[in-house]
């Protein structure tokens, strides 16, 4: 019932919600001359070098694909999507904190604030992956009925930052330890995850430890998609997809004993 | 009833650890003892307001006014106790919170209203409401960081209440702006009050609680430290800021049913007040325009050499007309030895209207009776003032204007 309470209450500030995203976007290029359109220029100079110049000034290939584009969109299927994930996360880790002010003098529902920071992300997000997959389609990548597996595995990525991003940011405000340690814990993650890199290249005892990693599956289940044109092999998208309900409800349960303690601390 | 809060042994207690591992330990160890001690902020608070009434909150720095306001709006969790409340409920804690100075004052304003819980729909029916109250012209359309500090205010007091709420919380916020704004939005708040808001403020402003609220309630180290009129509690309040340190101040029901305070160290006491007529004798009502004297015998219990006799007329929602003092009217006092009995008398037109008044009086050292408070006392005198010789007019004082016409 309580939780029922809580969404209903979330609905209701659906106004603020888009507004605070809309806020966002527009205060990132609030002062600049070009407006609107570096949120398109920036991605795509990002896809850019991960494109023509990875293919084509540096000739970065695949061990097991030969194809101009392959490694250029491998990067780009990992690096994007990974992307996400540590945009969330780390915005997560640091909402309750930037959102002090607000917290402290205003009665709102304060779940709105990690709701933002997860449509503020996949907004980016949308925009940037809308580029690729139009260069994608121009280059004749395109991986057809494939493309559509995106979405249950971006909703598995989705639940597992956002429910990690929770529990990191109501700690964070106790322990600013937390924080600063997350930060690192993101680096050693983006190596221990096959991104940048091909599974193969990883010697075989290390790979056996990818298991324990929620995010190796996924990015590996977007390059499947993206690079190898099929649909994941769903079986390894379990594990990922429990931690990520774990992590939320768990994320939920904090947030839920400590909220009160937090206005508190802040 | 839409409108009325009820507030039942409420309590606040701040967690504070020894250090930040203590509060790692006990999360990591949730069944062993807590490592924490509880800082009560506030105890026992239990209060009613009723739909349309108007209750000030009053109390030094620190006696947990603001904490209250929180938990009765829900910023912060209590820990012990409810509040109920019933109805739309408008806070304003801190008025323009949440604006980025990026952004103009209409779009914070959008935004700032979506924060209260207003549609975008109804804040763009409300928007032209906004921009006449707020009356920053076109600056509504340029980013905030070019206001002016007043100027925000003005937008963030607009948009608070830009509807009017079944409850109106308010701290400290009455001094919005210059003067000419500061009646604005004191009228506003006035005009909710009649259509029924329920109102709760926190304020210094001795006038602004006296002139809008019903009851008072005087919170002293986070409890309820006396309820009552907002005279009464304003008085009381007044003589315990005095009285820090030796605190003896006392409460008598006057004659006339108001509560008088008495409060001082008691080195020099009045030991009788009157106002006296024309003809020298005391009298209860007295003519509008009137010379009258008023003439106060004190009492010197021990040698003081800088006394100070000030006297404060008040009507009778307790909101001073007139006051002044044997320093500021440059009228020393030579020093006084024990025993002694002095008579002052301050004679002066009574260009007051109609009305019931009262004189307080303070024997203090100095110019205020912050400092060395030897008597304090509220209410030493009531008064009547009645129009017996001049045409009708309204209002608390008498102006006596010279009427002239031209163009005939």
């Amino acid at each position: 019932m309580m939780a029922l309470a809580r969404l209903r209450n979330l609905a209701n500030y659906r106004g603020f919600i888009k507004t605070s995203v809309q806020r966002e976007f527009q205060s990132k290029y609030r002062n600049s001359i070009l407006g609107a359109a570096w949120t398109v220029l920036n991605p795509l100079a990002m896809i850019f070098v991960y494109t023509v110049i990875f293919a084509q000034v540096m000739h970065s290939r695949l061990p097991d694909n030969n194809s101009t584009f392959a490694y250029s969109i491998y990067l780009c299927a990992g690096v994007l999507t990974w992307n996400l994930f540590a945009e969330i996360t780390s915005k997560a880790q640091t909402v309750f904190l930037d959102n002090a002010g607000l917290i402290k003098k205003i009665n709102f529902p304060r779940l709105c604030l990690p709701v933002i920071v997860v449509i503020n992300a996949c907004l980016n997000f949308a925009i940037i992956f809308g580029l690729f997959t139009l260069f994608l389609v121009v280059s004749d990548n395109f991986p057809g009925w494939a493309y559509l597996a995106l979405l249950p595995v971006l909703a598995i990525l989705i639940a597992l930052a956002i429910g990690l991003g929770m529990i990191v940011g109501i700690l964070n405000v106790f322990f600013r330890d937390v924080g600063q340690f997350f930060t690192i814990v993101l680096q050693f993650w983006f190596w221990f995850t096959p991104v940048v890199y091909p599974l193969k290249a990883l010697p075989p005892n290390v790979r056996d430890w990818l298991m324990f990693n929620p995010m190796a599956p996924l990015i590996i289940a977007f390059h499947d998609i993206l690079v190898g044109h099929a649909t994941p092999q769903w079986g390894t998208l379990l594990a990922p997809a429990l931690v990520g309900i774990i992590l939320c409800l768990l994320g939920m349960q904090l947030f839920r004993a400590r909220a009160g303690e937090m206005v508190d601390e802040l | 009833m839409n409108g009325s809060i009820r507030v039942s042994n409420l309590g606040k207690a701040y967690k504070r650890y020894p250090n930040h591992r203590a509060r790692l330990l006990e999360w990591l160890t949730p069944f062993a003892k807590p490592r924490h001690e509880r800082i009560w902020v506030l105890q026992d608070i239990s209060f009613q307001v009723h739909p349309g009434q108007a209750l000030g909150i009053i109390g030094i720095n620190g006696a947990g006014k603001s904490t209250l306001l929180k938990l009765i709006t829900g910023t912060a969790a209590a820990s012990q106790g409810t509040v109920q409340m019933e109805g739309r409920v408008a806070a304003m804690l801190e008025l323009g919170m949440g604006f980025h100075p990026d952004f103009t004052g209409r779009q914070n304003a959008l935004m700032s209203g979506q924060l209260i819980g207003l549609s975008a729909e109804e804040m763009q029916t409300l928007m032209p409401e906004i921009e006449a109250f707020a009356e920053i012209g076109s600056y509504l359309d340029q980013p905030v960081r070019v206001y002016s500090s007043g100027m925000q205010m003005r937008l963030g007091f607009a948009v608070a209440t830009a509807r009017r709420p079944d409850v109106l919380i308010v701290d400290e916020a009455l001094s919005v702006g210059d003067a000419y704004f500061q009646h604005k939005s004191f009228e506003r708040i006035r005009s909710f009050r009649e259509q029924g808001t329920t109102l709760l403020i926190v304020s210094h402003d001795k006038g602004a609680i006296q002139s809008v609220c019903d009851r008072a309630i005087l919170l002293d180290a986070g409890r309820i430290s006396k309820e009552g009129t907002p005279e009464e509690i304003m008085d009381y309040y007044n003589a315990m800021l005095a009285e820090r340190e030796n605190q003896n101040v006392r409460q008598e029901t006057h004659a006339s049913g108001k509560v008088q305070t008495i409060s001082g160290s008691g080195e020099a006491t009045v030991h009788h007040i009157a106002l006296l007529n024309e003809q020298g004798e005391a009298a209860e009502v007295h003519d509008v325009g009137s010379l009258v004297t008023l003439q106060v015998v004190v009492e010197v219990h021990h040698a003081i050499p800088n006394l100070t006799l000030g006297y404060r007329i008040k009507d009778r929602l307790g909101q001073p007309i007139f006051g002044t003092n044997t320093f500021h009217k440059e009228a020393p006092v030579p020093p006084v030895a024990d025993g002694q009995r002095l008579t002052f008398s301050f004679q002066f037109r009574l260009n007051l209207g109609p009305g019931s008044y009262s004189v307080a009086t303070a024997l203090h050292s100095a110019d205020t009776h912050l400092v060395d408070n030897y008597e304090w006392r509220d209410l030493a005198l009531v008064f009547q003032v009645m129009n017996l010789s001049h045409g009708y007019f309204e209002g608390s004082a008498w102006l006596d204007p010279q009427v002239q016409l031209q163009g005939i």
